[in-house]
């Protein structure tokens, strides 16, 4: 089994919609599911949308346990690209798993 | 093993054993024999059975974007169901007949509105809502559409016909989890009298995905 970085310890939720949160900066080798041009973005937390068995575990046959809270995210597409052609009101949701997400302070 | 030499020939229905010569014709490419490959592995080693596979595949070939535009044209007609679609989206597909299979992704309903419209991508693979709307056109996969619709969601719509008003904020969601979205395109102006069958005629495959909007007919658009 591979081990990774920030391997979940259980699967109580932390976060709360409206809750500022950063996305890890992680390569945990593997099959993981948090892309590359969202890590160390920052954004808002949209909604909780249920918990699910870790693709990362499951991913080599594990169990899946402890399950994840996943969460879908809100980010600002002109902050996450600094050259985004659209108005500064435009939004990326990614839906990224609780263990790659850290609390955060509001970006100004 | 079998299904290495059986029904399984990546031409759908089309059987290569019914024309004489052709038993033995074999132009798979790559991708198809690592599929066959893959699937011989998985029955040989017990994890599902031909069965299984075939019936999944039967599944998927079962639906297509017309099952997709028969709900959003429901939504359209009655605000309930609508409502219902929001909020609980497998409730809201099983009262027209479509009940999803346990081992499909959760799938969730994103309303696009005069204030929104919504685009939906997978940059991690080719996620889609398959058990609704079948499979997923190829530009969906491409590496093109992956990372452009994220970087600049406006300019692809641009290119599929759709100039979105700056005033409305274009959502990008990328389907990289445990979810699966279907847009809920909004209804055109001047289908006012149109019964549910004939919007539902409107519904196309793009304007569940988020890349064009869904036009009202000719004869609505000229008045």
């Amino acid at each position: 089994m591979t081990q990774y970085s920030g391997q979940p310890d259980d699967s109580t939720v932390k976060y709360q919609p409206g809750d500022t949160v950063a996305v890890r900066v992680d390569n945990p080798g593997g099959h993981f599911r948090t892309p590359r041009y969202i890590q160390g973005q920052t954004g808002r937390v949209h909604k909780l949308c249920g918990i699910f068995p870790n693709p990362e575990s499951l991913a080599y046959g594990g169990d899946g346990q402890p399950a994840q809270p996943l969460y879908r995210v809100e980010f600002s597409q002109s902050q996450v690209w600094s050259e985004y052609a659209g108005p500064s009101s435009d939004k990326i949701y990614v839906d990224i798993y609780q263990h790659w997400l850290e609390p955060a302070t509001a970006v100004a | 093993m079998t299904r290495l030499n059986t029904s399984s020939n990546g031409h759908g229905d089309h059987d290569h054993e019914d024309h004489p010569g052709m038993a033995h014709d074999e132009e798979l490419g790559y991708y198809a024999l690592r599929a066959r490959a893959m699937e011989a592995l998985l029955v040989e080693k017990g994890v599902c059975s031909p069965t299984e596979i075939q019936n999944m595949v039967d599944r998927v070939e079962a639906r297509s974007p017309a099952d997709g535009a028969r709900v959003v044209a429901h939504a359209w007609a009655d605000p309930e169901y609508k409502a219902l679609l929001l909020s609980d989206p497998e409730a809201a597909l099983a009262q027209l007949g479509y009940s999803l299979p346990e081992t499909t992704p959760k799938l969730d309903v994103v309303e696009n509105t005069e204030n929104v419209h919504n685009l939906v991508v997978c940059t991690l693979c080719s996620c889609y809502p398959r058990a609704l709307l079948g499979r997923p056109p190829d530009w969906y996969k491409s590496f093109s559409y992956r990372s452009r619709a994220v970087i600049d969601p406006r300019g692809v719509m641009r290119e599929f016909g759709l100039d979105v008003p700056a005033e409305v904020e274009v959502r990008v969601l990328d389907s990289t989890a445990d979810l699966r979205y279907l847009v809920l395109p909004r209804r055109p102006e001047g289908t006012e009298g149109m019964s549910e069958d004939q919007l539902a005629e409107l519904v196309t495959r793009d304007s569940m995905i988020g890349v064009t909007e869904v036009r009202a007919p000719e004869s609505a658009r000229a008045g």
